[in-house]
């Protein structure tokens, strides 16, 4: 238990040490996590309400694709992501392996399914309780949608969060595609891997409570925001 | 003679195995119609079909035209559904979504939502969110929300069931406001009290079908039908 107690200790003094290569990997990962969660929230969120309220052939095959999609591995969807940025790639042009933005892609491919099956579900739920009041105010499906998904916001702020925590614990996926460059692609999941691997025990236990406090305060946040959104809003 | 505002000619609706409608003919004048029956008579799916909510299994639905146009309908319901946003909010909403206003500009649109709050006496609450008011004042909003589209015909689905009696007759006054204003309403009510002092005239269903339609003061003397009698004598429900 020893040097649990001690990589512990390592762990508050490295978080207090304002290193700032430890601060570049922890601004690195929210970045590239708030990046690709606030893409995958557009688009997952504009994919779910649409489903939810539209009517249209295949809707149900998609839905069980949402679900399923809910568990991509990661590995697999780095690779796929890679294959398609690689030099010999279709995207392989523009230039983007190993950068940031290809982690950002990556993260965006693994967790719009999540949001949008998610999304689904709360809105899904909503427009029973609106769909003949908006229907005989004469909301088209597309005004339901956007209704809805406005209004349903403080409910989908636990699927950004969901969301978001998918993106922050992710390693497999931004590992393959961002490569762990030092001071390029180098996010906590990917560190903590690696110092794992290489024994250096207090810098991983440290990044990983600073992983779990920096979700632990969002969530605090989130519900903060939720709670007060239902007293002030019904 | 005028032709009658609604005309639904064998009208069926079957769902889930079950015909809540079953050949409902019956001609319907401008004015205020409240459509009474026992639980399950049908009322509420018969409201919806003259809306267009439900599509029919069979028969049609006939609105006569007004000055060359489809009569504007709203409807409000026994749960008024409000948004999470103010109350002068969920009127401006109906608003946006209505052909006939939503090209007006925005501060216009503001003006008529807050005139219609203040008509249902609830200018004072314009800014708060529309589902922490009560469930009369909710009910005031939803039809602050319908009045606001200046519809030809108001449908309502027992507007004041569930309310407080303090609420009900803030709701009825409201209601009968509209009506005055000119609007034809067609209410579904177990409010004998409110049909009494609303309604020109009485439709009663029975198991999906008409079983009368008649002027409101003999139905509630003299009605024609055993089912009438029976509803009115407490024997259903």
């Amino acid at each position: 238990m020893n040097w649990i107690a001690a990589s512990l200790a390592d762990a508050a003094r490295l978080a207090f040490s304002l290193d700032p290569r430890l601060y570049a990997i922890i601004g690195l990962s929210l970045a590239v996590s708030l990046a690709s969660v606030t893409f995958a929230s557009i688009a997952g969120g504009l994919i779910g309400a649409a489903v939810a309220v539209g009517r249209f052939p295949g809707r149900r095959v998609l839905i069980v694709l949402l679900n399923a999609a809910m568990g991509l591995p990661p590995v697999v969807v780095g690779l796929v992501v890679y294959l398609m940025l690689s030099r010999a790639g279709p995207l392989g042009a523009a230039g983007l392996l190993f950068t940031p933005q290809a982690m950002v892609i990556a993260q965006f491919v693994l967790i719009t399914p999540l949001i949008a099956a998610l999304t689904r579900q709360v809105i899904e739920d909503a427009w029973r309780e609106y769909e003949e009041q908006l229907r005989s105010l004469g909301a088209r499906a597309w005004q339901a949608a956007l209704t809805l998904l406005w209004d349903t916001r403080f409910s989908l702020l636990t699927v950004v969060l969901a969301g978001l925590g998918r993106a922050m614990a992710e390693v497999g996926a931004v590992m393959i595609v961002g490569g762990n460059i030092d001071g390029v692609t180098r996010v906590m999941t990917t560190t903590i891997a690696l110092e794992t691997s290489k024994g250096d025990l207090p810098l991983a236990v440290g990044l990983g409570v600073i992983l779990v406090l920096i979700v632990l305060l969002l969530n605090a946040a989130a519900y903060g925001v939720r709670e007060w959104a239902v007293r002030r809003h019904g | 003679m005028a032709e009658p505002m609604l005309q639904l000619r064998d009208l069926v609706f079957e769902g889930r195995g079950h015909r809540a409608i079953d050949g409902v003919t019956l001609a319907l004048d401008a004015g205020r119609t409240a459509i009474l029956g026992a639980n399950g008579a049908g009322k509420s799916v018969l409201l919806r079909l003259m809306h267009g909510l439900l599509m029919p299994s069979s028969g049609e639905v006939q609105w006569t035209g007004i000055d060359g146009r489809a009569p504007r309908l709203a409807m409000v319901f026994q749960k008024p559904v409000l948004l999470r946003r103010s109350a002068l909010d969920n009127v401006i909403y109906g608003l946006q979504l209505s052909p006939a206003q939503r090209a007006e500009p925005a501060a216009r649109l503001r003006e008529r939502a807050l005139a219609a709050l203040a008509r249902v006496d609830l200018a004072h609450l314009a800014q708060r969110p529309g589902r922490v008011l009560s469930g009369g004042e909710q009910q005031r909003v939803a039809l602050a929300r319908a009045w606001a589209l200046e519809p030809d015909v108001l449908l309502l689905d027992e507007p004041t069931a569930s309310l407080d009696p303090a609420a009900m007759r803030a709701v009825e006054a409201v209601i009968l406001e509209i009506a005055a204003g000119g609007t034809s309403i067609v209410m579904t009510t177990h409010h004998r009290g409110l049909a009494r002092r609303f309604a020109d005239s009485v439709v009663f269903l029975d198991a999906g079908r008409v079983a009368e339609h008649t002027p409101v003061n003999e139905f509630f003397a003299q009605p024609r039908s055993g089912g009438g009698h029976a509803y009115l004598e407490g024997e259903i429900a």
